[in-house]
């Protein structure tokens, strides 16, 4: 059985809301020194938060159909997006190191693509 | 005096580095649980929520709220979201003051783990050579993005 291609754009878009999350995530978490109350109303955090879930909806609907092994390791794209934001959001810089982990993390999807195949 | 708290210090330091790596460790098989649980409770969740595409969903709104609904009520989503919950709260206390960026190698084995589990636990799962092949990239790639360099 093949997974569909619709399962892998699925799971490919609620990776990238999540990066999304993530950068409120860190905004959030800057002003998180406060009070319980201070956080509560923390409204970083709470949109963090809302993207988390939206794309974990995301992400399910993906792999209620086809497999895991392709499926998971789709999530891993996530990255690139994660360090293209830090990049233009808080200016952490592209590191060697950086550059070829993402190029690394490319060839593998495409070819867990390729035995999907 | 000050020579013996010094080294006190610095065997401290080494058990927090250790208690920290088990942590993330034992929190990488979690994730991994908690990821065959989302997968078999979405597989439960009736026919009319397993086909669809990020285009129907874009035409009609209703059916990304009919499947959230759908997902509340859901067990398996339950637990794994349990799961999840409770390894995003153990590693946030792993990496409370430590770098996240020498920790990168040990969370990759996520997804040699979700791969493991997948086979032994999920139907009609398989690998391949190119499947092996590209896990091992990822796990590679993951695993070098915290270097300085």
């Amino acid at each position: 059985m093949r997974t569909p291609l619709s399962s892998i754009i699925l799971v490919l878009f609620g990776s990238f809301i999540g990066s999304f999350g993530a950068v409120f995530l860190k905004l959030g978490a800057e002003y998180m020194h406060g009070s319980l109350k201070r956080i509560f109303s923390n409204y970083w955090l709470a949109t963090g938060i809302v993207l988390y879930l939206l794309s974990s909806v995301f992400y399910m609907m993906g792999v209620a159909q086809g497999q895991l092994t392709v499926l998971y390791p789709m999530v891993s794209i996530g990255y690139i997006w994660a360090i293209l934001w830090a990049r233009l959001f808080f200016k952490e810089p592209f590191t060697r190191a950086k550059i070829g982990g993402l190029a690394a993390i490319v060839v593998g999807v495409a070819l867990i693509n390729l035995g999907n195949a | 005096m000050t020579s013996s708290t010094v080294s006190e210090v610095a065997v401290d330091s080494q058990t927090a580095a250790r208690r920290s790596f088990f942590l993330v460790f034992s929190c990488t098989f979690i994730g991994a649980l908690a990821q065959i649980l989302i997968k078999q409770g979405t597989a439960q969740l009736g026919e009319h929520h397993l086909h669809l595409t990020l285009g129907q969903v874009a035409h009609r709104p209703e059916l990304f709220v009919q499947f959230s609904l759908s997902v509340i009520s859901n067990a398996k989503l339950f637990l794994g979201y349990c799961l999840y919950g409770v390894m995003t709260f153990l590693m946030a206390a792993a990496l409370k003051g430590r770098e996240l960026s020498r920790l990168y190698p040990i969370i990759a084995l996520t997804y040699v783990w979700v791969t493991i589990l997948s086979l032994f636990l999920l139907p009609d799962e398989h690998l391949n050579f190119f499947r092996s092949m590209g896990i091992a990239f990822i796990v590679g790639g993951v695993s070098v993005l915290g270097l300085k360099k």
